[in-house]
């Protein structure tokens, strides 16, 4: 056994997984990952199966240590620097960390939530299936709590198999898309144009149980009481002071505010990564669409395993020449007339 | 009355999980159609289904949806919704012990004060009532009781309390309930059980199910306490009785 120590870690970090699912009837929440499209990328890349528990990273910087043997781990989802003793390790590979060894990770760009997947898994007591935190609930092992430093998480001595990095298909752009519903009639027609046509932001006081939104006021019909009935992940919720909250994988399992529209299973991971303060809008679409999006993103996430690659050392240029991009040099990834070898301090600078 | 029996409203909430929503209100008799419907899911169960979620008054279903489609389940959900409300084989039924009044129950004068009753009336009405676990949610275990007697609704506080203790016994509104994990509440604290709904480590780790029957018994501060040490170590506490 090796272990991964925390050697620092901020806020809203917590070993997570893909949930825990079928106690929702006993007001147990399934709580997992926020994007778990990231998990699954993260996950594929140390050859774990896709929803194993691994350390969901919060929007801050955090920094893990391999102790008593190597630990090899890989990282996915918001973009952020990374280094290994001052070399730097790009997103959507894997790494061996020997013994002693130290990963550190910026803040989170463009994003909030990176999955740092740890091969051979997180030793821990699974409860209903699952290690992930549910700190309302005293659940998640092995800490029922978010991570802090001088936590320990044991697991497997690294394998020593190459490292790999994942083919992922191009983010999706565009409005977070929404099916109308199930309390759509509690709202007039103003309301549902005013959450469709608005910019929203993501309030700085959202957590894993809702994401507050900032943006226009939006009135309910009937007054904003109704017979608490079920929820799910991204339930958009409207409470009496008109600030929508889009429930997240923490949330409560039943609530008592109309529910105007539900975002897409397609689409919640991409909104959970929205960075607070950053401007995006909401887009009905149609049962058929959203369902149909629903099948695409299942069977993207079962192609995961056939988009693990060996990393060569040409791929590895590619990845520092797109670290290079994000901080700013003008590299084209697609235009080979454009490469350069990457000094060290354009690697280190952002 | 079987052939009266009206459609229910199919809700899509999301492209994963549909609300078959019986009434808009607390209403018994749609509570008795959520929990058919529910034991219907379970005895003939639909392919795609994954997970049932009773409430007063709809029945949350989630679903798969690369195994079954919007519409497919839709229909499927209306005709079984629409068949007569299965009979209750297996409803269970617990006698809770509960200490009311005092330190464990800080609102009790209060609410015969506001109900213009004597605490021990309000304890005597609340202890013989016969209710049913109409729903289990917000916090792990916490069951909504319905069959409240009308003498005792009050409406909600007006200043919700942010810690309630764990085990808390309350009526707010038409409901009563069974508190679990400390927690916020805007509901009128009657008294305190030592039976955990919700205990990690114990079999069953959930003890009350939707539809299970539900009395009280009055006990005294030292055997809630007595109760309340068996009950950290894992005992039940509450009582199976005969139906």
């Amino acid at each position: 056994m090796s272990k991964l120590v925390i050697s620092a870690i901020g806020p809203a970090s917590s070993v997570q997984d893909g949930g825990r699912h079928g106690a929702q009837r006993y007001g147990l929440t399934p709580s997992g990952a926020m994007d778990r499209l990231a998990l699954a990328a993260a996950n594929c890349l140390v050859g774990n199966e896709l929803f194993a528990a691994a350390i969901e990273i919060g929007p801050f910087g955090a920094a893990f240590t391999a102790r008593e043997g190597a630990v090899r781990v890989a990282l996915a989802g918001a973009p952020r620097n990374a280094d290994v003793a001052g070399r730097a390790v790009a997103l959507d590979t894997s790494m061996t960390l020997a013994d002693g060894e130290t990963l550190t990770l910026g803040f989170a760009r463009g994003g909030a939530f990176s999955y740092l997947a740890i091969e051979g898994g997180i030793a821990g007591e699974p409860m209903f299936g699952s290690l992930a935190v549910n700190a309302r609930a005293g659940l998640g092992s092995p800490y029922p709590r978010p991570l802090q430093a001088g936590d320990e998480l044991q697991t497997a001595a690294a394998s020593g198999a190459a490292e790999r990095r994942i083919d992922l298909p191009p983010p999706v752009e565009g409005p977070i898309r929404v099916v109308m519903g199930p309390q759509h009639d509690e709202f007039g027609e103003d309301a549902t144009n005013l959450v469709l046509d608005s910019e929203w932001k993501i309030s700085a006081t959202s957590d894993r149980m809702g994401y507050r939104l900032e943006g226009p006021v939006i009135k309910h019909l009937h007054g904003h009481n109704i017979v608490s009935d079920g929820t799910v992940d991204g339930s958009i919720q409207v409470p009496g002071n008109g600030a929508p909250i889009v429930l997240m994988p923490d949330r409560g399992t039943s609530g008592g505010y109309p529910k105007i529209a539900t975002v897409i299973t397609a689409d919640l991971g991409r909104f959970a990564q929205i960075p607070a303060g950053r401007g995006f809008r909401f887009k009905a679409v149609s049962m058929a669409e959203a369902q149909s999006e629903a099948r695409k993103f299942a069977q993207l996430l079962r192609s995961l395993p056939d988009r693990v690659r060996p990393i060569e050392t040409f791929d590895l240029n590619i990845e520092a020449l797109q670290d290079a991009n994000v901080a700013g040099a003008a590299v084209s990834a697609v235009d080979a007339g454009t490469w350069q070898i990457p000094s060290a301090d354009a690697l280190a600078q952002d | 009355m079987a052939a009266t029996i009206s459609p229910p409203r199919i809700l899509p909430s999301g492209d994963s999980a549909i609300t078959v929503e019986f009434s808009r209100n607390i209403d018994d008799a749609a509570n008795q159609r959520v929990l058919g419907l529910d034991r219907t899911l379970a005895s003939e169960p639909v392919a795609g289904v994954t997970e049932t979620v009773p409430t007063y008054r709809s029945l949350l279903v989630h679903y798969d949806p690369v195994k079954i489609d919007f519409d497919t389940l839709s229909e499927k959900l209306s005709a079984l919704a629409q068949r007569p409300v299965p009979p209750e084989t297996k409803a269970r039924r617990w006698r809770i012990p509960v200490v009311y009044g005092g330190e464990h129950g800080i609102d009790l004068e209060d609410v015969a004060k506001t109900l213009k009753t004597t605490p021990d009336d309000i304890v005597a009405r609340h202890a013989a009532g016969d209710y049913r676990v109409a729903m289990i949610g917000f916090t792990p275990g916490w069951s909504y009781l319905s069959g409240l007697e009308k003498s005792l609704h009050m409406p909600r506080r007006k200043d919700p309390r942010l810690l309630t203790p764990a085990g808390t016994i309350s009526v707010g509104g038409v409901q009563t309930g069974i508190q679990c994990l400390a927690g916020p509440s805007g509901w009128h604290l009657l008294g305190r059980t030592a039976v955990r709904t919700y205990q990690l480590h114990r079999d069953p780790i959930f003890l009350l199910e939707p539809g299970d029957h539900v009395t009280f018994a009055a006990v005294d501060a030292k055997t809630f306490a007595e109760q309340d040490r068996a009950a950290e170590a894992g005992e039940i506490i509450a009582e199976p009785i005969a139906p």
